[in-house]
């Protein structure tokens, strides 16, 4: 970059420039360009890490009530979270949420790439069917799957998703969906699916629409069936799509927070309960603001985990193009 | 044609299709109809039956509220919404302009460093840092108000606006400004005349992705504003779908009033809305 050299040495010859255009040399856009970009800097220091450090503080004292108390306690508040049966449950909530709906989130959003890889007609009208619930809030999404999925009852019978299995035929599938607790968090997996898919699909479009023909071309030319074109050519030239999907799914469903509020809330036996729903209720209703800040820092080192690798591989990534 | 599918598997490739878009249309139907139907023809156990008549009583119950059953209705929030989004929206939009340029045309020593620190806090749970902003708000007097709400979102908006504009600016070539510096033109000079005239299909992403993102937003606004007549539209919908006096009828309407604006931004402008998707995959 020729702008970061600036010796001091050439100070009288920028001096001189510096007045013909009216006193702004470099070296004063140089101050001026750090002036821009302080207050950023400076709000991210200390409302991001600044903060952060402040939860990770307070979930080391006795702050458990509504007037803060900043007595030190050590890492008793894990050790009690990690024992707490909510939060057990909420943990493994996470994982069976996370797993499930990246799994069938990326399938899906495959699937329905490669569907329209295929010179549909009308593909712009589909593509826009697939996408438009991630326009949507995930509050919105919530209430909307919340009658969906509300099984009705036995006397009076069938609503929503297993009414219409029953008109069609299919109501061996029916399901007590949100309202079972051997289910619970499955059923918050299927709205998250709908709103998310499409960006999935998205995103493997625009990495389908990034593969030259020539490539798929010389392939069939070498007698290759379009099955083992994707298998073999497609699929690994969009490895770093899947894994962009990936981490942001990851994030997503580590933090997912609103489509429960909206949609279960923490249903029969925690069985629809997640972290921050439960940092939420102990912190905000509660008062346990260190438990809180506990539940805070557990979230956010699990994202860490996820996002720092990542964020450091692109970055190097770039610099390197 | 790129990978040829054998002839027979055309039909079966569209009737997929068209099965996948009718499963995904789904929820849009049962909103639409029911918010569509008259108080007496709703019914839970009728809920996939196209309407009788078509009647708006559940759009003015879930907009006005109703004095009868005592429930609020979601204008006031709805607007809310608007003077919350608008300004916040802009904001982000300049300090992520200003930001991005800084970043991508002055680079200086740690400016990629300090760039990876500030995309951290794009990904945070936000509830590592709620605590802390809860106390600071109510100390500098922002607690509760649309104000401090347009604050948090300018704050926690600056990683995502300052990556997609410094994407944006780093395909701007650097010739440009070097040719407006040698014409003697300073730093704000080049923005103002070169660097901003250029930046609309940019500022276009980052304010429908801001727009959008602070539309939907239900965190924020259920933490800092816990007075009703003072909540953003999502919380609003939350309590409206939440009580147990509500009609549920009631409530797809409210949620389709409080989906509206979004979706159509999306329906407008597609286009930039997916650019903002992509960009918040860091491949911008």
């Amino acid at each position: 970059m020729t702008q970061n050299a600036t010796p001091t040495r050439v100070a009288p010859a920028l001096a001189a420039r510096a007045v013909r255009r009216g006193g702004r040399g470099p070296t004063a856009d140089r101050l001026i360009s750090l002036l821009l970009i302080a207050p950023s800097l400076i709000v991210i220091a200390v409302f991001v890490y600044g903060f952060i450090g402040f939860t990770a503080f307070a979930s080391l004292t006795k702050w458990n009530a509504l007037a803060p108390d900043f007595s030190w306690v050590g890492l008793q508040n894990y050790a009690q979270l990690f024992s707490t049966i909510r939060f057990q449950i909420d943990l493994r909530n996470t994982v069976t949420f996370t797993v499930l709906f990246l799994v069938v989130c990326l399938s899906l959003g495959f699937t329905l790439a490669v569907l329209l890889d295929q010179r549909i007609r009308g593909e712009g009208l589909f593509r826009s069917v697939f996408l438009f619930p991630l326009a949507l809030s995930f509050i919105v999404t919530g209430v909307v799957w919340r009658w969906m999925l509300n099984p009705g009852s036995v006397q009076l019978g069938s609503t929503g998703v297993n009414l219409l299995l029953e008109k069609v035929g299919l109501g061996f599938l029916k399901s007590g969906w949100y309202t079972d607790p051997r289910i619970g968090i499955k059923a918050v997996v299927i709205a998250a699916t709908w709103q998310m898919s499409g960006y999935v699909m998205a995103m493997y479009v625009a990495g389908l629409r990034g593969i030259p023909e020539e490539l798929r071309e010389a392939a069939l030319v070498d007698g290759a069936s379009s099955f083992q074109v994707y298998r073999h050519i497609i699929v690994p030239l969009l490895n770093p799509i899947t894994l962009g999907a990936m981490i942001i799914l990851g994030h997503i469903s580590l933090k997912i927070f609103d489509l429960v509020v909206a949609m279960t809330g923490p249903g029969p036996g925690f069985s629809s309960d997640v972290p921050a729903f439960f940092m939420f209720e102990t912190t905000f209703r509660g008062n346990n603001f260190a438990q809180g800040a506990g539940i805070a820092l557990i979230l956010l080192v699990m994202v860490a985990v996820l996002i720092v690798p990542y964020l450091v591989y692109s970055l190097r990534t770039e610099t390197q193009r | 044609m790129t990978v040829r599918p054998l002839p027979w598997l055309r039909p079966v490739l569209y009737a997929l299709l068209v099965g996948l878009a009718i499963l995904y249309l789904l929820p849009v139907y049962v909103l639409v109809v029911t918010s569509m139907k008259s108080f007496a023809e709703v019914n839970l156990y009728r809920m996939w039956d196209w309407p009788a008549r078509f009647s708006l009583e559940s759009f003015v119950h879930a907009w006005a509220g109703s004095e009868t059953q005592g429930f609020r209705g979601l204008s006031h929030n709805f607007w809310n919404s608007v003077r919350l989004g608008v300004p916040a929206t802009l904001l982000s939009a300049l300090l992520g302009s200003l930001n991005g340029y800084v970043l991508s045309k002055w680079k200086f020593r740690a400016a990629d460093t300090l760039f990876a620190l500030l995309l951290f806090g794009m990904f945070i749970p936000y509830q590592s840092i709620l605590i802390p902003l809860v106390q600071v708000l109510r100390r500098i007097g922002l607690y509760g108000s649309i104000l401090g709400l347009i604050f948090t979102h300018v704050v926690y908006g600056i990683p995502i606006t300052t990556l997609i504009f410094r994407n944006y600016y780093a395909t701007v070539p650097g010739e440009l400004v070097e040719a407006a510096k040698i014409d003697g033109a300073g730093i704000l000079g080049i923005y103002r005349y070169v660097v901003f005239p250029i930046s609309l299909p940019a500022f276009a992403v980052v304010m429908i992705w801001q727009f959008t993102s602070i539309w939907n937003d239900f965190l924020f606004g259920v933490i800092i504003t816990p007075r009703p007549a003072v909540q953003p539209i999502m919380v609003a919908l939350n309590n409206l779908a939440g009580s147990y006096i509500v009609e549920w009828n009631v409530q797809m309407a409210g949620a389709l009033l409080a989906a509206l604006p979004t979706v159509l931004v999306y329906v407008v402008l597609g286009r930039y809305f997916m650019r903002g998707l992509l960009a918040g995959s860091l491949k911008g």
